[in-house]
């Protein structure tokens, strides 16, 4: 094997990582100024921070900075920092946002309110209690095949699940979906979140199981009109109106609602 | 006295609930999630603690593939060549028994996968498709896109869903309990609300990642501290391999917020370029057979010399170039890149190159196992996934994460539920155990004096190891930073914090700190031991590998003055059938 390995050319150390210092790292002479609510369940307030604006700086930066000097019990959740794993959902300027994905100087000039996701239980600070779409989750018929692995599928049969399978669970459509945050329908009412996960279930050209009864009864989808808020805010740019729930809502006027299907229904137990 | 005890205020003491699970399962990454779906099989009780919400633990950040030798693309891929790449990459100090046995059964847990919903892309003939990375003869890595590890993720916390098993969110271990040398549980808060939990168990998984978090510049989350291996060392298991931390060639350099943040190998896999601030392809006087595809460990010191010798990039870094995927290219191979760039960098990678340099990503040391069970040498407790260490030796290859998730994820499930079938031993302890631990983690509440801030300790070992760590290391560097860790030591019990115990990051951050200075501390002085340059081991004060010690890994474990043991241990011979496919692997080179 020719493995070159990099002996130890003539200015190479072990003492620095990266010939930038620290300190001078996208350094600015202005300030990040953030509103972020303080409080619990019981309420609370916004409070005024600031800390100095670096390059780039994306609100959650702000956040964990004002954590890290000023506030140690900042309440926040975080995890990849990069968009993928969907922790750090909250709602800035009363939208909700990844706030790792929301760079500071987006709010050029305007002012940055940040407060937790409120179609949910608020636990404290930035933080809510999103355990309910796990209940959701829980009832959802998974994936079910008689087929034995390794399948045969071809990319033009699962393309277009790839779309709904890049869901990474910040539940953002959920908190701004009307039905939830206003109606409070979290009893009869799966939410957008979970007819993506019922899409690509439904689509999966192995997949067996029937699911329209539980969409049309337990997952409520009839209470969606449609008005496209979930799809504005997904930050994986799912089409959740147009691909996900309106195929769905087809399908079940085909079943439930389409005399001749109705007739048809009689003979074959799903239509896929 | 019990009851009073649980119910909650009496005299004082602190309340707890408690818990009963045949397998309690710390972690809910890959690893941890496969080991429960095994458990729960054997129709045991099962509990998983995570200290996120579920589906976001790291394994959600793997993005280019999972290696397993399906020859889907090409035909004559085997286990046993996967074994050869696996075992050169880890320069030898790999446990071949552990190679042996993930590199045979990796394909069936692909197929396992499939076969619970995950989709993966399509070659022309209908099968996963497969993507060549570094250090890979074949082409082996069965993807979708660049988000392998969420649809790895998602595919199995559904799994999980289905069964039983009752997973415990955002809640903390801080102590494995043990009863006549078998570990029996573990003391554990919820984030929520501060409230503590004894989990009774007759087993313990150890599914709780890395500890990337003790390096300022790094891929890893939050959650990153490594836990687990200093629950297990505490507990008297051995580790292995320690001083063996990987750097990701390619990790973000601008801006300073997205330092460190994952580039993935897939980039260059799809025939990404490496260039310095002269344009040229510089991988050629470090590897010039597999250029850009070469092992990690030798892509970060070239990355890193390059930059140290005068010709990086703006921002300290170097030029990697995608530029040749097009648009279209890159919005079905490297979408979440595309995406990553252009929302946190401005940079739009169709049209420009992006600017890398190492970060750290991944630890090949941790809890050493048993190949067949993932039994720690503590009667109780296993291990898989990152936290354990052995299957990579001196430096990981690429994609061989994901299916070492599943493969020894499954095998650590299964060996606890044979060990809970073979034995009727209780998960009893005594309750002075339960309120000692529980009084210690919450100390640094109850200060009422202002101590040490846990953020600013966290800050500055981050700092002593990235000045004194790093990929390129020296005798005397290391020294002074094993004294700058010692005294970070001595200030842990100063440690205060402000607020309650509602949600609240500063005393969880007051826990971390204290895995954070032991784990370094190993490192340290395990890389003080390992004097050559061997994979992600590289002393500058020694000139290459030395012969002898690619005979033997560093195991530590705890000795009796609670200090840390360090110990050589022989690497037994490979069998025959082993054996001889290195030679014939070594006469074809």
């Amino acid at each position: 094997m020719s493995e070159g390995n990099g002996n130890n050319p003539g200015g190479v150390t072990s003492m620095a990582h990266s010939p930038v210092p620290d300190e001078n790292l996208g350094k600015s002479d202005r300030m990040a100024k953030l509103k972020i609510f303080r409080g619990d369940a019981e309420g609370g307030e916004e409070v005024d921070y600031e800390i100095p604006l670096i390059e780039g700086m994306v609100v959650l930066d702000a956040v964990l900075a004002i954590q890290a000097e000023q506030a140690p019990d900042l309440a926040v959740r975080w995890n990849c920092k990069a968009a993928h794993c969907g922790s750090c959902s909250a709602e800035i300027n009363g939208r909700p946002k990844l706030l790792c994905k929301s760079r500071v100087e987006e709010y050029d000039g305007a002012e940055i309110h940040v407060g937790p996701m409120r179609a949910f239980p608020v636990i404290k600070d930035l933080v809510s209690d999103v355990s309910w779409n796990y209940e959701v989750s829980k009832g959802i018929t998974p994936f079910t095949t008689s087929e034995q692995a390794p399948f045969t599928m071809y990319e033009e049969d699962v393309e277009r699940l790839y779309e709904p399978k890049r869901c990474i669970e910040c539940f953002m459509c959920q908190d701004v979906c009307h039905v939830l945050r206003t109606h409070h329908k979290h009893a009869q009412f799966a939410g957008p979140r979970f007819f993506v996960r019922n899409q690509w279930l439904e689509m999966h050209p192995m997949d067996e199981a029937d699911r329209l009864p539980d969409l049309k009864e337990d997952n409520g989808i009839g209470y969606c009109n449609i008005t496209k808020c979930c799809t504005e805010v997904c930050p994986e740019h799912i089409h959740i109106t147009d691909n996900a729930i309106i195929p769905l809502k087809e399908r079940l006027v085909d079943r439930y609602y389409d005399p001749i299907a109705k007739l048809l229904g009689l003979f074959s137990a799903k239509s896929k | 006295m019990v009851e009073l005890q649980r119910d909650g205020q009496n005299g004082g003491r602190e309340a707890y609930e408690t818990r009963e699970h045949d397998v309690l399962i710390i972690g809910a990454g890959g690893a941890g999630l496969r080991a429960a779906v095994a458990a729960a099989e054997h129709g045991l009780s099962v509990g998983i603690v995570t200290k996120s919400l579920l589906g976001k633990a790291h394994t959600v950040m793997a993005e280019g593939g999972i290696a397993a030798a399906v020859g889907n693309v090409d035909a004559d891929d085997s286990w046993r060549q996967h074994f050869i790449d696996t075992m050169r990459s880890g320069k030898f100090l790999n446990n071949w028994q552990m190679v042996e046995t993930f590199t045979k059964e990796a394909p069936e847990r692909v197929y396992e996968l499939e076969q619970w919903g995950a989709l993966f892309n399509r070659t022309p003939q209908g099968k996963i498709s497969q993507r060549p990375f570094g250090g890979h003869t074949y082409r082996r890595l069965c993807h979708v896109g660049d988000r392998t590890g969420l649809e790895l993720i998602r595919t199995m916390q559904e799994k999980v869903l289905a069964t039983d098993a009752e997973v415990y969110m955002e809640t903390t271990i801080t102590k494995l309990f043990k009863k006549e040398g078998r570990v029996v549980g573990a003391l554990a808060y919820t984030r929520e609300n501060g409230k503590f939990v004894h989990f009774k168990a007759r087993a313990v998984i150890m599914a709780t990642g890395g500890w990337g978090r003790i390096f300022k510049v790094t891929s890893n989350s939050w959650e990153g501290t490594g836990d687990g291996v200093v629950l297990g060392y505490d507990a008297g298991a051995e580790l292995v391999d320690m001083e063996m931390m990987q750097f990701h060639p390619t990790g973000m350099v601008w801006p300073p917020g997205v330092r460190g943040l994952l580039v993935t190998e897939g980039v260059r896999g799809e025939g990404g370029l490496l260039r310095n601030s002269e344009g040229a392809r510089y991988m050629e006087n470090y590897d010039a057979e597999k250029m850009e595809l070469s092992t990690r460990d030798v892509v970060a010191r070239a990355n890193y010399t390059e930059v140290q010798e005068g010709r990086g990039s703006e921002h300290g870094g170097v030029y990697l170039d995608i530029t040749h995927l097009g648009y279209d290219g890159i919005m079905k191979k490297l979408p979440t890149m595309y995406e990553q760039f252009l929302k946190l960098a401005d940079i739009d990678i169709s049209r420009e190159p992006m600017e890398v340099f190492p970060t750290v990503h991944y630890t090949m040391g941790g809890i050493k196992i048993h190949p067949e069970t993932a039994a720690s040498s503590v009667p109780g407790l296993y291990a898989a996934g990152e936290v354990a260490g052995g299957l990579h030796g001196a430096n990981r290859l690429g994609g061989n994460s994901l299916s070492d998730l599943l493969v020894f994820g499954r095998r650590a499930g299964e060996g606890a539920s044979a060990y809970i079938e073979e034995s009727v031993h209780s998960a009893e302890i005594d309750e002075s155990e339960v309120l000692t631990e529980i009084g210690r983690v919450l100390e640094p509440l109850e200060k009422k004096e202002e101590g040490e801030s846990p953020y600013l300790i966290q800050q500055q070992l981050q700092e002593v190891m990235m000045e004194h760590a790093n990929l390129m290391r020296d005798g005397d560097s290391l020294k002074e930073g094993l004294g700058k860790i010692l005294a970070l030591k001595d200030r842990l019990p100063q440690i205060s914090v402000p607020g309650s115990r509602l949600f609240n990051p500063g005393w969880h951050t007051a826990q971390d700190v204290r895995y954070l200075v032991q784990i370094s501390e190993i490192i340290i002085r395990t890389a003080l031991e390992r004097k050559e340059r061997r994979g992600a081991q590289w002393r500058l004060d020694y000139d290459g590998p030395d012969e002898e010690l690619g005979k033997i890994n560093f195991i530590v474990t705890k000795d009796g003055q609670g200090e840390i043991g360090i110990e050589r241990r022989e690497i037994p011979p490979m069998p025959e059938h082993l054996a001889s496919l290195v030679e014939e692997a070594k006469a074809k080179a």
